[in-house]
C-alpha cells in the first residue's frame, strides 16, 4: 500500500467530517474519531493515529479541519505528551504500550509530564541520582525531580532513573513510564521568579513501577532520552508567525502610541531589535520551508538560542521604555497557570519570565556546545567522567 | 496609526535546483581560476580584475545577463539567481565588477524600460559580457540624493564624483546629471578616472572627473532618479548575498583552522570559549541567509515589500559579515594578521561592504519610516 497523498488525505478528512459533523459531535468524541481515522498525526503508523503519510502533509488535514470548525486537541496544553512522550513511546514502546498510551495522550484525556531534571542534574542530566531498584516484577523508585511542568495536572510521566550505579553515568540509566497517581509520588509547587508556580518539585518515595512500563532495554535509558530531547528541541512553532508576531509586537505598539516615552537611545535599540526579530522570523520561515521540502536543516538547534536572547533583550528594553510604569508589577499573587504565556501579562512579567528562556529545554550554553560539536564538527572538550562508575564520581 | 503587519506575499527562501547548479558552476570556475593566492597576487598588480576570468564568468557561464530579459540578449533569470552568484563571489572575495555592472548598472538601465535604442543596445552588451558599466555615484550612496549629479551644457557632461566602485574597470559610465542620466564612454575625451587607494583591495575605487565629455542621454530627470533609485535598491539587496557568502567562508575556514591548530595539547576549537563564539557566528550566518534570500526573492518577484526586505537584509547582513571577518582574524591568531593569509582580504571587503549602498544605521532609518517607528 502506498502512502496517501494530499488528495487522499483531503478525501479522508471530508469523510471524517461527514461521519462526525463538528456541530453535533462532542469534542472528545470527535477527537477520538479523528485519531481512529489516522488523521491525528498522519506520519504515525496506521492504527496509532496515523496513515504512514509524509509528515509534511499534516497541514493539509489541519487546514481542512480548521475550515470546518472542528475542535482541536489543544496542543499547547498537552505539549509534553505530544512533543516528547509520544515520539519516544512510538520509537521504543512495545505494541501494548503504544496501544495503551498514544490515543488518550493525543486526545488530551491524559496529560503527561517529564521527570528528567534533578536538583543535582540539570545540564549534566546524565548525572541524575534518582534510583530504580528491581524487586520482582517491579522497580522501586526513590529520588527527587525538579522543574516539572504540568506535574500537578499529569496522569503519566516519562521518567529516567539510575538502575546501575556501578556503570559510568550514561550507561546505568533506564527509562520508565510513571503513574503520577501512585502512592509515593508527591508533587509540590515550585514558585519562581515571576511569583507564579508553573513548575513543580516531584518527590518519589518507594514508587513501584511494573517492569511492563519500562521503555527500551534496561541500561539504555540515556539513548531513549536522546529521542525525547531531540524531539523537544525540534518541536518549535509550526505556525507561521506574522511580522511583529513575537515579543517585539507590544513594544512596537507602545512606541507608536506613546510618543512621550521616546528617546534617541531607545530608538536605536528598538530598531536593532526590530530587525533581529524580523530576521529571526524569516529564519523560522525558512526552516519550515526546508522541512516541508524534505530538506531539514540544523537551523532548529539555533532558533531557541535566538529567541531566548531576543525575548530577554526586547522585554528588558520594554521595561525601560515604560519608565515609571516599568517600576510597577502587575500582580505577585502566587498562582498555578495551566499554560505558560511568554508574551502575556505586563512588561515586568515578560522581562522576568524570559530569563527562563535561556535555561529551560537546554541552557543556551549547552545548546551552543551542541551546535559547535554536532553542526560545526568542533571537537568535544576533554572529559573525566566518561569511564568512571557513577557511584565513584565526585558529588 | 498602525504598522503593516502582514506580508503581501509569501517569500520563497530556499534555493531551487537550477540555482544550485548555477552555484556549482560558479564555484568550480572560481576554484580553478581565482583561488586565494591568485586573488592576492592580482590585487597587488595594476590590474586587479582578470579579464579572462570575467569573460568566463560573465559570458561563458552567462551570469552577467541573469537580470536581462532574453529578448535583450540576457538570460531572463532573476535576482534570486544573481544573488547565488554573489554568494559565491563573496565566498571567494573575487575581484570582479559583478555587483557594480551586472547588478547596479544593469538594473538602472532595466528600470528605464526601453525596448530598443541605446539603452537596449547597452544592456545587450552588458548581458553578454562585452562591456562593463559602472553607475557613477559614490559607493556609499544609498539614495539618488547622495548621487552627486553632474551638470550638462550643450550635451557635454561636467562634474566630479568621488569613490566610484569599479569605475576603472568600466567601459561605460552611467552618469546621473541635472539633465537626466547620461552614458559616457570611459575612454572619451574629457573623462578622467583616477584610481584611489581603497581599503578593500578587491574592489577598486576611483574618482571620476568629467570635463565637457560627450555623452548619450538615456533618460530625463524624473526617470533617471527613479532608475538610479532602483539600481541602488537592487545593489543593496543583493550585496546582502555577497556578505552572506563572505561570512560563510570566514566561519568555515575558522572552524577548519581551530580544529587543526593545537595549543595546550588539544585542538583550540575544543575550548568552550571559542566554540561558543563559532556557534554564535553560525547562528548569525543562518539568519543572514534567511534575510538575504528574502531580499533577493522580494526583488525578483516585485513584491511591494521590497524596500523593507532590502533594508532589513542590509541592516542585518552588514554586521554579520564584519563580525565573521573579525572573528576569523582573531581566532586564526597570529596567522590571521599576516599578509599571506587571505583573512585580511575578507575583513577589508566586509568592512567596505558595510558602508556600501548605505550603512546599517542608514537602513535602520529607512525601516523606521517604513514600519512607522519614528525617531523622537
Amino acid at each position: 500500500m502506498t502512502a496517501p497523498d494530499a488528495a487522499e488525505l483531503r478525501r479522508r478528512t471530508q469523510d471524517l467530517l461527514a461521519a462526525h459533523p463538528p456541530a453535533t459531535t462532542g469534542r472528545t468524541e470527535f477527537l477520538k474519531a479523528r485519531f481512529d481515522a489516522g488523521l491525528a498525526w498522519v506520519h504515525y503508523p496506521a492504527g496509532l493515529g496515523g496513515l504512514d503519510a509524509p509528515r509534511s502533509l499534516q497541514p493539509v488535514v489541519d487546514a481542512e479541519l480548521a475550515a470546518a470548525g472542528a475542535p482541536d486537541n489543544d496542543p499547547r496544553r498537552i505539549g509534553i505528551g505530544l512533543g516528547m512522550a509520544a515520539p519516544t513511546i512510538l520509537g521504543y514502546g512495545t505494541d501494548e504500550q503504544k496501544q495503551r498510551f498514544l490515543r488518550p495522550l493525543w486526545v488530551g484525556e491524559e496529560v503527561w509530564c517529564q521527570l528528567f531534571s534533578e536538583p543535582g542534574a540539570g545540564s549534566d542530566l546524565a548525572a541524575l541520582g534518582t534510583r530504580a531498584v528491581r524487586d520482582g516484577e517491579d522497580w522501586v523508585v526513590d529520588g527527587q525531580k525538579v522543574w516539572t511542568s504540568s506535574a500537578h495536572l499529569a496522569r503519566w510521566a516519562i521518567l529516567i532513573a539510575r538502575t546501575d550505579p556501578d556503570l559510568p553515568k550514561h550507561r546505568g540509566i533506564s527509562y520508565f513510564i510513571c503513574d503520577m497517581t501512585d502512592p509515593g509520588v508527591e508533587v509540590r509547587p515550585l514558585r519562581q521568579i515571576t511569583g507564579e508556580a508553573e513548575f513543580n518539585e516531584v518527590f518519589l518515595t518507594g514508587v513501584r513501577i511494573p517492569d511492563s512500563r519500562r521503555l527500551g532495554p534496561v541500561g539504555e535509558g540515556w539513548k531513549v532520552a536522546q529521542t525525547t530531547l531531540m524531539n523537544e528541541r525540534v518541536s518549535i512553532g509550526g505556525a507561521r508567525i506574522p511580522r511583529e508576531g513575537g515579543m517585539i509586537g507590544p513594544v512596537a505598539r507602545t512606541w507608536r502610541e506613546r510618543p512621550e516615552l521616546r528617546t534617541h537611545d531607545l530608538h536605536q535599540r528598538l530598531l536593532t531589535l526590530w530587525v533581529e526579530a524580523e530576521v529571526a522570523r524569516l529564519t523560522g520561515t525558512r526552516l519550515r520551508q526546508q522541512l516541508v521540502a524534505g530538506q531539514p536543516g540544523p537551523e532548529g538547534s539555533g532558533m531557541k538560542l535566538a529567541f531566548a536572547r531576543l525575548n530577554q533583550e526586547i522585554s528588558g528594553l520594554e521595561v525601560e521604555l515604560l519608565g515609571e510604569e516599568g517600576l510597577l508589577y502587575g500582580d505577585w499573587t502566587m498562582r498555578r497557570p495551566e499554560l505558560v504565556d511568554f508574551t502575556g501579562r505586563d512588561a515586568g512579567y515578560r522581562y522576568l519570565r524570559s530569563k527562563g528562556n535561556s535555561i529551560e529545554g537546554g541552557t543556551s550554553e549547552v545548546l551552543l556546545n551542541i551546535v559547535a560539536e554536532r553542526v560545526l564538527g568542533l571537537p568535544a572538550e576533554p572529559r573525566n567522567d566518561k569511564d568512571v562508575a557513577w557511584k565513584d564520581l565526585a558529588r | 496609526m498602525s504598522a503593516p503587519t502582514e506580508e503581501t506575499h509569501a517569500p520563497d527562501l530556499l534555493y531551487s535546483e537550477a540555482e544550485e547548479d548555477l552555484r556549482a558552476a560558479v564555484r568550480s570556475l572560481l576554484a580553478d581560476r581565482s583561488d586565494a593566492p591568485t586573488v592576492l597576487a592580482r590585487v597587488e598588480s595594476d590590474t586587479p580584475y582578470d579579464p579572462h576570468l570575467w569573460k568566463a564568468l560573465a559570458a561563458d557561464i552567462g551570469t552577467a545577463g541573469l537580470l536581462v530579459p532574453e529578448k535583450l540578449g540576457g538570460q531572463g533569470a532573476s535576482h534570486r539567481e544573481a544573488a547565488v552568484v554573489l554568494e559565491e563571489l563573496g565566498r571567494g572575495v573575487t575581484p570582479a565588477p559583478y555587483l557594480t555592472s551586472a547588478v547596479v548598472a544593469t538594473e538602472t538601465l532595466l528600470a528605464l524600460g526601453a525596448p530598443d535604442g541605446p539603452v537596449a543596445g547597452l544592456l545587450g552588451d552588458l548581458a553578454e559580457g562585452r562591456k562593463v558599466a559602472a553607475l557613477a555615484v559614490p559607493f556609499t550612496a544609498s539614495t539618488p540624493d547622495a548621487a552627486q549629479p553632474s551638470g550638462v551644457v550643450a550635451g557635454r557632461v561636467t562634474g566630479a564624483v568621488t569613490g566610484v566602485a569599479d569605475a576603472a574597470a568600466a567601459d561605460v559610465l552611467l552618469v546621473p546629471t541635472t539633465d537626466g542620466l547620461y552614458a559616457v564612454e570611459a575612454g572619451a575625451e574629457g573623462v578622467a578616472v583616477e584610481p584611489l587607494v581603497p581599503l578593500d583591495l578587491t574592489r577598486p575605487l576611483a574618482t571620476v572627473t568629467l570635463d565637457g565629455a560627450a555623452g548619450t542621454r538615456l533618460a530625463d530627470g524624473a526617470s533617471a532618479v527613479a532608475a538610479v533609485r532602483r539600481g541602488l535598491l537592487a545593489g543593496a539587496g543583493l550585496l546582502a548575498s555577497e556578505q552572506l557568502g563572505l561570512a560563510e567562508w570566514c566561519l568555515t575556514e575558522t572552524v577548519r583552522y581551530t580544529r587543526e591548530r593545537h595549543q595546550f595539547n588539544r585542538p583550540v576549537g575544543s575550548f568552550q570559549a571559542l566554540k561558543h563564539r563559532m556557534a554564535q557566528l553560525w547562528l548569525e550566518v543562518v539568519s543572514a541567509r534567511a534575510a538575504a534570500r528574502n531580499a533577493a526573492d522580494a526583488l525578483a518577484t516585485g513584491s511591494p515589500d521590497t524596500p523593507l526586505a532590502v533594508a532589513v537584509a542590509q541592516a542585518y547582513c552588514s554586521g554579520v559579515a564584519v563580525h565573521a571577518a573579525e572573528e576569523c582574524v582573531q581566532l586564526h591568531g597570529g596567522i590571521g594578521m599576516t599578509w599571506e593569509h587571505p583573512a585580511h582580504l575578507y575583513l577589508k571587503r566586509a568592512k567596505a561592504d558595510s558602508i556600501a549602498y548605505g550603512t546599517a544605521g542608514r537602513h535602520r532609518e529607512t525601516i523606521a519610516e517604513l514600519v512607522e517607528l519614528p525617531a523622537p
